[in-house]
């Protein structure tokens, strides 16, 4: 009984290690974790991935890695970042459920959205 | 329309610089100060000085007070009477140009635009760079064409005009933003004159297409080229071999020999 048990305590252990980076995951975060992170990635003129899910409270950070700079403007200004040099980054936390289309305000084709639930 | 440099001593001469990006210190260039000194070196060489130069647009990379420092530090050495510019997207960044407008844009209206006349040519520099809308290309937005449409109104319709702006004001490539959403209103405005000229920027290499009573031609960057329409990933810096940069830089030099319908456009690069 006692060496069930402690094989039991092992498998707990196991599992919650497994738990806890699972929602470090990109795009695996759960509700109501605060401390969910994803990045997107700016790469040739287009935001990596273009459609993105994430839970509420989830931060959601850019990383422009072109030659030229780029920015992440929200189409409704929820969120708008500065010029985004080589390298820079931008991060923003979504609270609110809802559909977030966003561009690039110097190369507006460059367009994407995430959306949080 | 092509000639060689010193072909033409006309009634006006004039130049256009574009794309200095200054500040730009990638592969593709590290040292855009250097080959913007030999197009203004260039520049000073022509047979013909010409009477005023044009800019059209991202004199700097980030927007930069340093940037702008440097760019309006070296144009001091461009023998001519006066330059005119219009922004780029990349001389409005963050501060919705305001730096650029009050540095450069003296005595344009709204965000920069303006007209002026020279040796019977009218010229009128557009913006389309600010209020870019989501998926869309570059833009003039109403207030401008307002503007635009009075500006013109009272000439003759034989007088040449010159319009010029950063983004080429033709669908040059959707694809990559290089066109302009409310260009066609634009150009409505001067369906009646005889001889138009469209002087653009924004895509580092030279390109013509002649429609109508139109010119469009787009001038070659001082700093780094760009690829062909969709013959990259990206429309982004374009890495050369080293002895190929400045077969790929250059400055454009236009002149007007009165009774002639058009304009003569000559590109000649730094090497």
């Amino acid at each position: 009984m006692k060496k069930a048990r402690w094989i039991l305590g092992v498998v707990l252990t196991v599992l919650a290690a497994f738990a806890s980076v699972a929602v470090t995951q990109p795009g695996a975060a759960k509700a109501g974790d605060q401390s969910a992170s994803v990045e997107v990635k700016i790469d040739n003129f287009s935001f990596g991935p273009a459609s993105l899910t994430v839970a509420a409270g989830t931060t959601v950070t850019w990383t422009n890695n072109d030659d030229v700079p780029h920015t992440v403007v929200s189409d409704d200004k929820v969120f708008k970042s500065k010029a985004l040099d080589t390298d820079d980054k931008f991060s923003y936390t979504f609270t609110k459920p809802g559909t977030y289309n966003y561009f690039c305000s110097v190369h507006p084709k460059m367009t994407a959205k995430v959306v949080v639930r | 329309m092509q000639h060689n440099v010193g072909d033409f001593k006309g009634d006006l001469s004039f130049v256009q610089i574009s794309d200095s990006h200054i500040g730009f210190n990638k592969a593709a260039n590290p040292d855009v100060t250097a080959t913007l000194r030999e197009a203004i070196a260039k520049v000073n060489a022509l047979p013909t000085p010409p009477s005023f130069v044009l800019h059209t647009g991202d004199l700097t990379h980030l927007s930069k007070t340093e940037e702008f420092d440097t760019l309006a530090e070296s144009l001091k050495s461009l023998k001519t009477e006066r330059i005119f510019y219009v922004p780029g997207e990349h001389d409005v960044l963050d501060d919705n140009g305001e730096m650029f407008r009050e540095r450069f844009g003296k005595g344009a209206m709204g965000d920069g635009w303006q007209s002026f006349d020279h040796n019977g040519i009218h010229f009128v520099g557009l913006v389309n760079v600010m209020n870019l809308k989501a998926g869309g290309l570059g833009s003039l937005g109403s207030e401008q064409l307002e503007w635009l449409e009075k500006d013109v109104s009272a000439l003759k319709s034989s007088t040449p005009v010159v319009l010029f702006a950063h983004i080429p004001l033709w669908a040059v490539y959707p694809q990559w933003g290089w066109g302009t959403d409310d260009s066609e209103q634009a150009l409505s405005y001067l369906k009646r004159f005889g001889s138009v000229t469209v002087l653009n920027g924004h895509i580092h290499q030279t390109m013509q297409k002649v429609e109508g009573n139109v010119t469009f031609h787009t001038a070659c960057s001082t700093a780094f080229p760009q690829p062909q329409p969709g013959q990259a990933d990206s429309p982004g810096p374009m890495k050369v071999p080293d002895d190929k940069l400045r077969q790929l830089l250059g400055i454009t030099d236009v002149n007007f020999v009165r009774g002639t319908h058009s304009l003569a456009i000559v590109d000649s690069t730094l090497a």
